[in-house]
């Protein structure tokens, strides 16, 4: 993993009108990562993770892509450069079929791969198989967020971003969603950058983390350090705030 | 058993008529004001009033006898039916069709293109002309601009109050190029058209960051705009005098429709002057039209633009991250919807050779709207089916002299269209919340089609 990050956030500070969100955040992820962004609710996880994708844009401060300042690129065009999203909320089409929310996902090659990608995410999400026909305002929650992903992979991504993907899931479901993140990471060595309200569960996925707090990181180190560390587990694992 | 059922069918009764007597109350306290007493001048210019006992008890009796049926004997019947169904396990999904009901478009699709003989044969050439042109070539502009309106508001989820502008923009354009210029109704049509479009893009930049409500506001002051652009702007409209005498539609330059020209079309083929061929010929022209939007839509529904659309109208957000341009999304929506209010604007004018702004009131916005709404958001079948029961309805308003034995001699049938208007949406929404065709057909299939039932999905927020 050597040279320069796919993905570096250097010194972003993103307000919402005159409220400062981020403070000078720095974060890197490296080619074939998982990383995730742990913190508590209100920590600027999400904003960072929106940041990324240039709405809002960051006022000061770069993120950097693949070797390109994507900082103040409109988000549709960030989203060309092939980072997909899974957003908060999954944000699924709900009056469309599920079909039609993977189609979605690969119109930036103009469906020529359509075929070939919608069975490798049906091999990976069996139920999005049995429900390609429905429409996706009907699907469970866990289904929906599977289908949120799948959408996101369809763009052939170089980067994933996934916004707290196991809220509002079984912990059953959550373990089958995160199973699913840990093998694309590893036989197609796709790059995850992971938002989390569920520590534990990311930090055990993760290679590395970082920790946030009041818009700013305050922790970063592998996946295993953090597990282990007596702040992070006071404030995160063990109860604490939340 | 056979007493537990006599007790039901009295309980059924009892409410009934409970159910009625409350809704006569509440139709006599809603009418008595309205409909009770009449204010109208006397000789000497006073205001004075009059009761009108008798019709408000017509009404009273119609509200309180058709929720007592409603209540007695519809809605047990329905929920018979319902249980019935539910018993043999048939979900209304996997129904089994009728042959009309499978070929219901090609069915539709043959009988328009004979419709125009049929009138002839039926009612004879100077008969046919009102049913060819009030009820076929009236009905059939309303089914285009709703359906051009549908790619506004059906797929791309755009509110657009101010619809009509376009179709003004249309119709003006044909009529002022071709009585300045003297350009030609097959030049002007897709000029027209165009110079829609480009109204369509020219409101679009405004609103391009504003949904729903604030949205609809904005494309009905649009609307406005244009409407009293062209009443103002005399030296070139001639205000609300409109313009006459715009040049009618030829056939493809070959033959003329006018009646003093040298290639008059009737001479040419020996046939008895009379206008029905003109409208005949009008006919087919707007149902050409109509088809050109139909295959347009749904051709388009197909490509990656469609789609766009649909993913727009439900989630604006989801559709930048996975990198469509909202903006140029939303302005071809405008521009595509406006382009065919401008097709049937310039027909409009082409066939009533006048047009002024009176014909581009609000209230046009609103019904076709209506009939959008009506007929399913998104749906051309649908679409077109309230088109032809909402505008066909009001034509045969106009018919309905009968009912001046009934009512009295003073009244006009045509006035009360708005009141089926409302009637129709309230009876449609109560029923099928999501117009008459709720159904959505997918456009992404691996191995076979499936359409999805509106009823299974919640309400959306678009």
């Amino acid at each position: 993993m050597a040279g320069e990050p796919l993905l570096k956030v250097q010194g972003v500070e993103t307000f919402y009108g005159n409220i400062r969100a981020l403070s000078g955040v720095d974060v890197d992820v490296n080619q074939g990562e998982i990383v995730s962004l742990i913190g508590a609710n209100g920590a600027g996880k999400s904003t960072l993770m929106m940041t990324i994708c240039g709405s809002p844009q960051a006022k000061n401060g770069q993120v950097i892509f693949d070797g390109e300042d994507i900082t103040k690129l409109p988000t549709h065009l960030i989203a060309r450069k092939r980072i997909a999203q899974s957003p908060e909320g999954r944000r699924i089409f709900p009056r469309m079929t599920v079909l039609e929310n993977l189609q979605m996902g690969a119109n930036l090659d103009n469906l020529k791969f359509f075929k070939e990608d919608v069975e490798k995410v049906f091999a990976m999400f069996p139920r999005l198989k049995e429900r390609q026909s429905q429409r996706g305002g009907t699907l469970s929650g866990g289904e929906q967020q599977m289908l949120s992903i799948g959408r996101a992979l369809m763009a052939r991504p170089k980067l994933l971003l996934l916004d707290e993907p196991s809220l509002g899931l079984a912990p059953l479901i959550v373990k089958g969603i995160f199973e699913a993140i840990k093998k694309l990471n590893k036989e197609e060595g796709l790059t995850v950058f992971l938002v989390e309200q569920n520590a534990f569960a990311a930090l055990k996925l993760s290679d590395r983390a970082y920790v946030m707090v009041n818009g700013r990181v305050t922790m970063s180190g592998s996946g295993k350090e953090l597990l282990a560390n007596p702040e992070v587990r006071a404030a995160y694992l063990e109860g604490g705030r939340h | 058993m056979a007493n537990v059922s006599v007790n039901v069918q009295e309980d059924v009764m009892a409410k009934a008529v409970k159910e009625g007597a409350i809704a006569g109350i509440i139709a006599f306290l809603m009418f008595l004001v309205f409909v009770g007493i009449e204010t109208y001048q006397d000789i000497n210019n006073q205001l004075v009033w009059r009761t009108r006992w008798g019709l408000l008890a017509v009404f009273v009796i119609v509200a309180a006898v058709g929720r007592f049926i409603t209540v007695g004997f519809i809605k047990p019947h329905l929920d018979k039916r319902k249980l019935a169904k539910a018993k043999t396990g048939v979900l209304e999904i996997s129904e089994e069709k009728s042959f009309f009901h499978k070929h219901f478009l090609k069915i539709a699709l043959v009988f328009l293109l004979c419709y125009p003989f049929l009138a002839m044969m039926i009612f004879g050439r100077q008969g046919s002309l009102k049913y060819v042109d009030n009820f076929g070539i009236q009905i059939l502009i309303y089914v285009m601009l709703a359906w051009g309106l549908n790619i506004v508001v059906g797929l791309a989820g755009l509110l657009d109050l101010g619809y009509v502008a376009f179709y003004a923009v249309g119709a003006y354009s044909y009529a002022l190029l071709s009585s300045y210029f003297g350009f030609s109704f097959w030049l002007l049509l897709p000029m027209a058209g165009i110079l829609a479009a480009l109204w369509g893009v020219i409101l679009g930049f405004p609103v391009l960051r504003l949904r729903g409500d604030y949205l609809a506001i904005v494309t009905l002051a649009f609307g406005e705009i244009i409407r009293l652009v062209l009443i103002n702007w005399t030296d070139v409209t001639r205000g609300t005098f409109g313009v006459s005498g715009i040049a009618k539609a030829s056939f493809f330059g070959i033959w003329s429709f006018d009646v003093g020209a040298a290639n008059n079309f009737n001479k040419a083929w020996g046939l008895p002057s009379s206008s029905v061929y003109y409208k005949m010929f009008l006919f087919y022209i707007i149902l050409a039209l109509c088809m050109l939007t139909a295959y347009v839509t749904i051709r388009l529904r197909r490509m990656p633009i469609g789609r766009a659309w649909e993913a727009l109208r439900e989630d604006e957000i989801a559709c930048r991250s996975l990198g469509i341009n909202t903006v140029t999304t939303k302005l071809t929506a405008f521009a595509t919807g406006a382009m065919f209010g401008g097709f049937a604007g310039s027909f409009f004018a082409a066939r009533q050779g006048f047009v002024s702004p009176e014909s581009f009131v609000f209230l046009e916005s609103a019904v076709i709207l209506a009939i959008v709404v009506l007929g399913g958001m998104g749906s051309l079948t649908g679409i077109a089916i309230a088109a032809v029961v909402m505008v066909g309805g009001t034509e045969l308003l106009r018919e309905m002299e009968f009912l001046k034995h009934i009512f009295g001699p003073d009244f006009t049938p045509e006035l009360y269209r708005m009141l089926l208007f409302g009637l129709a949406m309230v009876i449609v929404m109560l029923f099928k919340p999501r117009g008459f065709v709720g159904t959505r057909e997918p456009t992404a299939f691996l191995k076979t089609r499936k359409a999805v039932s509106g009823s299974f999905t919640k309400e959306g927020h678009g």
